[in-house]
């Protein structure tokens, strides 16, 4: 038996997701940075939302919560809260996180509760059919958007580092040990931490934009991701043409539960 | 069963006043009710406390006729005087209300003024009206009235807050 | 206890900490905010957690959370808030998660007049989120019973596993009068259950026990369960079984209907010898019970029936009540909601009155004891 498989439900699978998808990648790559990381499986919560990603939770095998679309971060903030001694990992999709949940995403990085947020981000809603998100590439078409995209896309990284996420990396389907050791340096980083993790959608996004099956989708992956530092060296005209990877920021600030934690000391002590 | 309305302005403090006349008829063992309405403006707007203390339950939390109106503003005394029954007892702060609704017991205070000039603060003005308040209705004793001030306000203003209150207790003759 | 003055949203908050809720989330809204200020205050004194969040889902969304994760929880809110509140309330309704909503009720829809008293999210408490589900509410009249209402809130949320929904109004909730509360050893608290079997002994998270409410084990006690707000059978797994949609809904108003009695509490005065009622709850209740007395004193027999227990609605008592009442008369602060449930329950027995009032003002007890004399006088005639 592969070590990591204790970690799933095996009468849960096979998954719902479809042929070429790329969720079940960054799943396993969740399953093997929490074996890598040491984690108690006993003590470790998955917390989902809604959309294809989010219903990884329920192959995992810990305590999981599938929640409601774009709630997992509120719902994840009050289970550590309750019990700072879980490991909490939240999983979440590009619409549930970024639209719907926006507002709570980044919130949760502003507190820096000890949350490790995995991304999936497949540039669509999936379940629903293929209908744009804020992650959608801007010109990119979507049954919503049959035209091309007029909106603009967010980039995740960037907005969660502006709210006061301490660690933030970016990875893809494609790198996946980097993808699991990304996931590693989240999970030890006690604060918010989040992970995108660019993940091919062939059915929905990528035959709309006919970007070709999953293995050409993880190929243009491979062309156009470069490890941050590479990136950094590169001229702008070519930084239009790639997206960095890797860890993007790592930062130090206090905590939210542990802070809370003090206060309570403080207050049962009877100080103001 | 005794109803006091407390009116002024956001700020003046009615509300802490109108608390602290309940709490004091509770001492006493009576029943007390005190509630409120305000304007979304947390400083200036009309702003209301209402007293009810009666020896039985009470039930009907509003005034419906009261028996006292504390009016700190001109806007205020206009505003909640329409209610008032032929023989309401109407206490004005005497400068702020230049023109106070016809009544038949009208009792003027410079409730600010005294504040400021005695105090060196108008925020003691809900106090010295407490104390006027105490005077004209009897509805607690002194002693009462001083030990729930004393409960409500800081130790560093506990003797200015006496201080007002005495004020406004011995501004009615 | 020694008689203080109270404020109803501070004896709310009080009875929720002495019931044992040590979780608040929440979002400031008038006119609730008196819950989440005290609860801030206070729950970090006996190690509980206060969070303010960016929203009123979110503070919906933590509560669930800290729910799952071990802790008796509070949220608290007023209309705009608890209508942005319903979709998580729904959530809690399917995936049995304790959880106790304050909705201290102003006058709507939108921002309507956001310091004046309401009671028109009545028909919103029971049938706000959607699908089929069965909803507890509880109205106080008085300081204490905010406080009371509080602890049974509290104690039916967690024997249920249900949202439970505090269905107080800006009169109660604002206003400050004598109370005493109960000492320590006098409130009865209901402890969260826990499995009674291992895994290994087949422990399914969602079994019902014989009460009909499954013993849903709290997150890192090593049962690895699974919640979602999907159907689920009883290994909380979602299906799509038609039959198995139909018995879970089954199941949730069955647990709840099987103790409809003992969870239906009401006053009733003057009903002896009564040939007219006055229905009210809530604020409203108390000028009801001032104009009934006055109503009395003019020599007309009429009684009350003051419901605490607002859903599950009151079918038996209303009921009764009608079969010997010549007109009931249910004064509200809306244009008239559970006049419609007093109507349905009371099944052609009796005229059932409606006295609506939605002008930002509470009724005067002058104005329900004219409405007694009109519902008297027409009935003679």
């Amino acid at each position: 038996m592969r070590t990591y498989e204790k970690f799933f439900r095996m009468n849960r699978l096979p998954h719902i997701w479809c042929p070429g998808c790329g969720n079940g990648i960054v799943m396993k790559a969740i399953v093997q940075a929490i074996e890598k990381a040491g984690l108690d499986q006993d003590k470790t919560v998955i917390v989902s939302g809604i959309g294809c990603s989010s219903r990884a939770s329920g192959y995992m095998n810990f305590d999981t919560l599938h929640t409601a679309h774009g709630r997992a971060i509120p719902f994840a903030t009050g289970i550590k809260l309750a019990n700072p001694e879980l490991n909490v990992i939240v999983i979440t999709g590009d619409g549930d996180a970024t639209a719907i949940g926006g507002n709570h995403f980044i919130h949760g990085a502003r507190r820096n509760i000890d949350l490790t947020v995995v991304l999936f981000n497949n540039n669509i809603y999936g379940m629903t059919g293929g209908q744009a998100s804020p992650l959608t590439p801007h010109g990119k078409k979507a049954t919503t958007a049959p035209y091309g995209t007029v909106d603009r896309a967010f980039d995740p990284c960037q907005l969660a580092q502006a709210a006061g996420a301490t660690f933030v990396a970016r990875s893809t389907t494609f790198h996946v040990p980097q993808t699991v050791d990304a996931i590693v340096q989240g999970i030890g980083n006690k604060g918010f931490s989040l992970i995108e993790t660019i993940t091919q959608c062939p059915i929905a996004y990528g035959r709309k934009n006919k970007l070709g099956d999953a293995a050409n989708m993880l190929k243009w992956m491979s062309e156009h991701a470069a490890p941050l530092a590479a990136y950094n060296k590169l001229s702008d005209e070519q930084k239009a043409e790639k997206f960095p990877i890797g860890v993007l920021y790592k930062g130090a600030a206090p905590e939210y539960s542990a802070e809370y934690a003090k206060l309570i000391k403080q207050a049962m002590e009877g100080k103001k | 069963m005794i109803e006091i309305r407390l009116s002024g302005s956001g700020g003046q403090g009615v509300i802490t006043a109108g608390i602290i006349l309940a709490e004091a008829a509770i001492t006493e063992g009576k029943e007390a009710i005190q509630s409120q309405s305000y304007g979304p403006e947390a400083r200036g707007g009309a702003s209301k406390a209402e007293v009810i203390i009666s020896e039985k339950f009470i039930y009907h939390p509003h005034i419906i006729k009261p028996d006292i109106l504390l009016a700190m503003t001109q806007q205020a005394a206009e505003k909640y005087s329409k209610e008032n029954k032929e023989n309401t007892i109407v206490i004005v702060d005497e400068d702020l209300v230049p023109e106070p609704p016809k009544c038949s017991h009208l009792v003027k205070v410079p409730i600010t003024r005294l504040a400021k000039e005695k105090l060196g603060k108008d925020l003691f003005a809900n106090i010295v009206a407490l104390g006027a308040i105490v005077k004209a209705t009897k509805v607690v004793s002194f002693e009462t009235i001083q030990k729930a001030v004393a409960h409500r306000v800081p130790p560093a203003f506990l003797e200015k807050n006496m201080e007002a209150l005495r004020l406004g207790y011995e501004a009615i003759k | 206890m020694k008689a203080r003055l109270m404020q109803g949203n501070e004896a709310c908050a009080e009875g929720a900490l002495a019931a044992g809720v040590r979780f608040f989330g929440g979002y400031p809204i008038t006119p609730s905010t008196e819950i989440a200020e005290q609860m801030a205050k206070e729950l970090p004194k006996v190690g509980g957690t206060f969070i303010q969040m960016e929203d009123e889902i979110g503070g919906m969304a933590v509560i669930l959370g800290a729910s799952l994760g071990g802790k008796k929880v509070l949220t608290a809110t007023s209309g705009p808030g608890f209508s942005l509140k319903q979709e998580l309330i729904g959530y809690a309704a399917i995936a049995e998660i304790p959880a106790v909503i304050v909705n201290v009720q102003r006058v709507g829809p939108s921002t309507g007049q956001p310091t004046s008293p309401s009671q028109g999210d009545i028909m919103q408490i029971r049938w706000g989120t959607h699908g089929d589900h069965p909803m507890i509410a509880l109205a106080p009249w008085t300081v204490r019973e905010a406080f009371d209402v509080a602890v049974m809130a509290v104690n039916y949320a967690e024997r249920f596993r249900t949202p439970v929904i505090i269905a107080m109004d800006e009169v109660v909730g604002h206003m400050r009068e004598k109370v005493v509360l109960p000492e320590a050893n006098e409130i009865e608290i209901y402890p969260r259950r826990k499995p009674t079997a291992t895994r290994a002994e087949g422990y399914q998270p969602f079994t019902p026990a014989e009460d009909l409410v499954p013993n849903v084990a709290n997150f890192g006690d090593g049962y690895h369960i699974h919640v979602t707000g999907l159907i689920h059978d009883e290994t909380g797994f979602p299906s799509g079984n038609a039959q198995l949609t139909k018995e879970c809904t089954d199941r949730w108003h069955q647990k709840i209907a099987r103790v409809q009695d003992e969870i239906t509490h009401y006053d009733e005065f003057f009903m002896d010898d009564a040939e007219f009622v006055v229905l009210a709850y809530g604020g409203t209740a108390r000028s009801a019970y001032a104009g009934v007395e006055a109503a009395r004193e003019k020599g007309i027999k009429v009684g009350m029936l003051r419901l605490m227990t607002i859903w599950p609605f009151a079918d038996k008592i209303v009921k009764k009540a009608a079969a010997k009442a010549k007109a009931i008369l249910v004064p509200e602060m809306n244009y008239g909601q559970l006049v419609h449930e007093v109507e349905r329950a009371a099944a052609g027995q009796t005229q059932v009155i409606s006295l609506p009032k939605y002008n930002t003002e509470i009724f005067e007890p002058s104005e329900i004891c004219e409405a007694i004399e009109t519902m008297a006088k027409e009935a003679s005639k």
